[in-house]
């Protein structure tokens, strides 16, 4: 079979503000046959992103194809004059971003904006299009096919709205897809929905595609070929069975180490707790909060003690961050209590006094919306200083610099905007601020989700190291339990508002397991070929995947996705307490007999 | 995604050099710009040495004859009572521009605080000052500024006031719906988490970020409050004769154009000069803010 697309040693610069031209892909070629799948894979910075751009025929502003053939059919795409490039694009390269969410525009709905492209290039008139669509929504499993075009991009799930932008770009039936990094953004439990979405399609329709991604367990599930790229340079390529299994590259096998270990139980942790002390640092009882008369959290218990990281981890919409703006005092709890050694909280940031705001420390998600971008970094570390030390402005400025040591920037840095700072860099200031108020806890909010494997990384390693240095306790909200599973001393699961599990780290992540906690736990992909498949076969899958979060008044929440949920007890009765270990407790209705009999099972059928 | 976002690599972010390149950049004053503060620097001098440059005074009678270039009247000639239009226009230059930027000032002040109270406190707060604005803006201005002037008695600070009360009814809807926007960022949920009070969070969070259309609503509203005020004169119930306002001027000479006399497009041209330079200063600095963005942004 002749290459549906052959990139012939590819050349890209880019240019820096004011600065010269440097090369960031150096001589990149393969190629691509029709109804395969080919990955592109590295670090930020690796050129994975350029290069797919540059498929369509595209160049980021500032950048430039300087040398190099991409062939579409034998045709050359760079050749292409204005119009030539328009027709190419959204019909015969199709492109899938990594934000569905940002990629839709949130005023029109989904049906006028999954046929605005076919309609556009003349190839169907608006009824044919949305006939089109419909049928595509169905074959990427879409719930409802028929009415959810009708919907706003805001009423649907993100998992459908990625799933929905895959509709979009295969609704001129390309010849090639470009998937940039379409399940970064999501759930675990969201990544296999959509990503068996895209493979079926992928097969049915026999389409190229090329997938962008850092993540070698994800390529494992969805490549046939995979090129490993470092520094606009091709390390390595290959067929995906010769890459994961035997890597020849030196780049490519350190690729192999960082990847996620599968969380597993027993790791570098003490096994038992050592038991809950009497006055822990920060306790919270039985606290429910609502955002008007919407509850997000019901009866939530959590301790964390001094010098400690407590993992809180669940789906998006269990309730993680309302559980860190309750804590810190911005959303005052309707019920229950938070205190600080003991001493009670008032709920609101405003009946706290300074002293108490200073213990407990706020590190936001979005690094980028949590600096305001009109001060200097300086005048940012610099307000906590002045706010709860009463620094002078000499003070301060010494202090500044000794904080953006602690988290190893430049001092230089003080002088800066936050808009001149990476990502990674500005989420170390955002960890500076609340240093600076020399706190007891620290919440830290998803604080790594929006930065790629190996910067948050490095924060860890950082968090990990102050924590050492300056017996800080952590907070560690995530959804990636990957990361919590090798940082968090102990770990709540969240589900809908509810803890469904918490315990020392080890006890969390071995039998017995809640329900919810195995299907979190299953959902991590693992680096293997046909894992994917396999997955999709566990009751867990077949039962818990594919659905969103519901939240429920009464009754257990987990109990439409719970593969072993007990009829006519479960949907109308809380959960009770039960308690495996020592501080090892889970919230179901079934025994801890029953549920690590049925797991224990449930492992040895997979294993065998 | 794959560019510049290695974590602690500093090379890929703007290096010293070009950073401290890109400052002058914005420094620098372009063509327009100098165009607007020249044309303002020329009526700011006008306005304030009025009674030096003027060769008549403001409201002295130096001919027989209206709408003529006459001997004793300098070389725009006289209007309808045969006062000189020169020295009319100079002083009118300090009343017309003055009053409004007074009017704009006490407009911007109480609007912005409004505002922004309205938007951190939300609540019964927004709700009251909302609802007062709204009834206050169901009125035409024009009508509404007929009504209050009419029923205090004509002054010029009646006519300030009601101007500025007037505008700040815009202003307060403007920086009401940007502080809203800007509030629910999460550097403001950081101040409030901090235990910040609302007057920090307003000058040193929102204020810096809302500054940018904040300046350009500015410079439209202070023409309006030339126009606005020049209207009020032209009816009658702003400057009183004979003090000199632009406005006015205008409608004091209008039949003056039925002989052909500029005495009445004069002023009027004036009022377009500062307009057109107030609006391309504050392009200039829409421009130059929008450059201390980051590069990657702009580009």
């Amino acid at each position: 079979m002749s290459d549906l697309l052959k990139v012939e040693d590819l050349w890209v610069e880019g240019r820096p503000p004011g600065g010269e031209y440097i090369p960031i892909v150096k001589g990149v070629s393969f190629s691509i046959k029709p109804g395969e799948v080919l990955a592109l894979i590295g670090e930020s910075g690796s050129g994975k992103s350029t290069i797919s751009l540059a498929t369509m025929g595209y160049a980021r502003p500032g950048c430039r194809v300087s040398k190099g053939k991409i062939l579409l059919k034998g045709e050359d795409v760079l050749e292409l004059d204005l119009k030539g490039r328009r027709d190419l694009r959204g019909s015969r390269v199709a492109y899938v971003a990594q934000s569905a969410a940002a990629a839709f525009n949130p005023s029109m709905k989904i049906n006028r904006q999954v046929t605005e492209a076919p309609v556009l290039h003349g190839l169907m008139d608006e009824n044919a299009a949305v006939n089109h669509a419909v049928d595509l929504y169905q074959r990427l499993d879409l719930p409802n096919p028929d009415m959810i075009g009708r919907r706003y991009p805001h009423q649907v799930s993100g998992g459908q709205l990625q799933r929905l932008m895959a509709a979009m770009a295969l609704s001129c039936t390309p010849d090639l897809l470009v998937l940039d990094e379409p399940t970064t953004a999501l759930d675990v439990t969201t990544q296999i929905e959509v990503l068996k979405a895209f493979k079926d399609i992928i097969r049915r329709e026999n389409t190229a595609a090329i997938y962008v991604t850092h993540d070698l367990a994800v390529v494992a599930q969805i490549a046939d070929h995979i090129v490993v790229l470092y520094n606009g340079e091709v390390m390595e390529q290959g067929t995906t069975d010769q890459i994961i299994n035997r890597p020849t590259h030196e780049y490519t096998k350190t690729l192999m180490s960082a990847v996620r270990k599968t969380p597993q139980g027993g790791a570098s942790h003490s096994g038992d707790d050592e038991g809950i002390s009497a006055t822990p640092l920060l306790q919270v009882s039985d606290v429910t909060a609502a955002y008007g008369p919407v509850t997000i959290l019901r009866n939530v218990d959590m301790v964390v003690e001094e010098k400690e990281t407590v993992g809180v981890i669940g789906e998006s919409g269990c309730g993680k961050s309302t559980m860190a703006r309750v804590i810190s005092g911005l959303l005052p709890p309707v019920a229950g209590d938070i205190s600080l050694n003991g001493h009670s909280l008032p709920g609101a940031v405003k009946g706290r006094n300074r002293e108490q705001l200073k213990r407990v420390q706020f590190v936001f998600q979005m690094a980028d919306v949590a600096l305001n971008p009109r001060q200097t970094i300086g005048k940012i570390l610099g307000r906590p200083l002045a706010f709860y030390h009463d620094m002078d402005t000499a003070q301060r400025k010494d202090r500044v610099g000794e904080l953006l040591e602690l988290v190893e920037l430049p001092k230089a840095f003080a002088k800066r905007y936050p808009g001149e700072l990476s990502g990674g860099q500005k989420q170390r200031v955002n960890l500076a601020r609340a240093l600076a108020a020399e706190p007891d806890v620290i919440l830290c909010d998803e604080v790594t989700s929006a930065l790629d494997t190996v910067v948050a990384a490095s924060i860890i390693k950082l968090l990990e190291s102050l924590q050492e240095r300056l017996g800080v306790s952590y907070v560690f909200i995530s959804h990636d339990l990957s990361t919590v599973a090798v940082f968090a001393d102990r770990i709540v699961v969240l589900y809908a508002g509810r803890v469904v599990e918490q315990g020392p780290t080890a006890r969390v992540l071995s039998p017995p397991f809640h329900p919810y906690t195995k299907l979190l736990l299953s959902s991590v992909p693992e680096l293997r070929q046909g894992w994917l498949e396999d997955v999709m076969e566990t009751q867990e899958a077949r039962s818990g995947i594919a659905q969103g979060v519901q939240m429920n008044a009464v009754g257990c929440p987990f109990v439409k996705r719970c593969p072993v949920s007990i009829d006519g007890v479960c949907e109308t009765q809380i959960a009770p307490k039960r308690l495996s270990a020592n501080g090892h407790v889970i919230f179901c209705h079934r025994q801890i007999d029953e549920l690590l009999s049925e797991q224990e099972m449930a492992v040895g059928t997979a294993v065998g | 995604m794959s560019t510049g976002n290695t974590d602690s690599t500093i090379s890929m972010a703007p290096s010293e050099e070009s950073n401290g390149k890109a400052k002058t950049d914005n420094l620098r004053l372009t063509m327009t710009a100098w165009i607007a503060i020249a044309i303002l620097s020329f009526w700011l001098f006008v306005a304030v040495f009025a009674p030096l440059l003027a060769p008549h005074g403001e409201g002295e009678m130096v001919s027989m004859e209206s709408f003529k270039v006459v001997e004793e009247a300098s070389f725009l000639g006289t209007d309808y009572l045969g006062r000189d239009v020169l020295s009319r226009i100079i002083y009118g230059a300090r009343m017309t521009l003055g009053l409004a930027l007074i009017a704009t000032l006490l407009s911007f002040s109480t609007g912005i605080v409004l505002g922004f109270v309205a938007a951190i406190s939300k609540g019964w707060v927004d709700q009251a000052l909302s609802r007062t604005v709204d009834a206050i803006m169901a009125f035409p201005s024009i009508m509404l500024a007929l009504i209050i002037i009419g029923g205090v008695g004509t002054s010029l600070t009646v006519v300030v006031f009601t101007v500025a009360m007037i505008d700040a009814t815009r202003v307060y809807r403007l920086s009401r719906a940007l502080a809203l926007d800007a509030s629910v960022m999460d550097y403001v949920n950081v101040a409030e988490a901090r235990g910040e009070g609302v007057m920090w969070i307003m000058l040193h969070e929102i204020l810096p970020n809302t500054i940018v259309p904040l300046a350009a609503e500015f410079g439209i509203r202070y023409t309006f409050a030339i126009l606005f005020i020049s209207s009020l004169s032209f009816l009658g119930l702003g400057v009183q004769p004979p003090g000199a306002d632009w406005g006015v001027m205008v409608k004091e000479n209008l039949q003056g154009l039925l002989y052909g006399a500029p005495a009445a497009l004069l002023p009027a041209f004036c009022i377009t000069t500062v307009s057109v330079a107030v609006n391309l200063l504050v392009d200039w600095f829409l421009h130059r803010s929008s450059t201390m963005i980051p590069g990657e942004l702009m580009e």
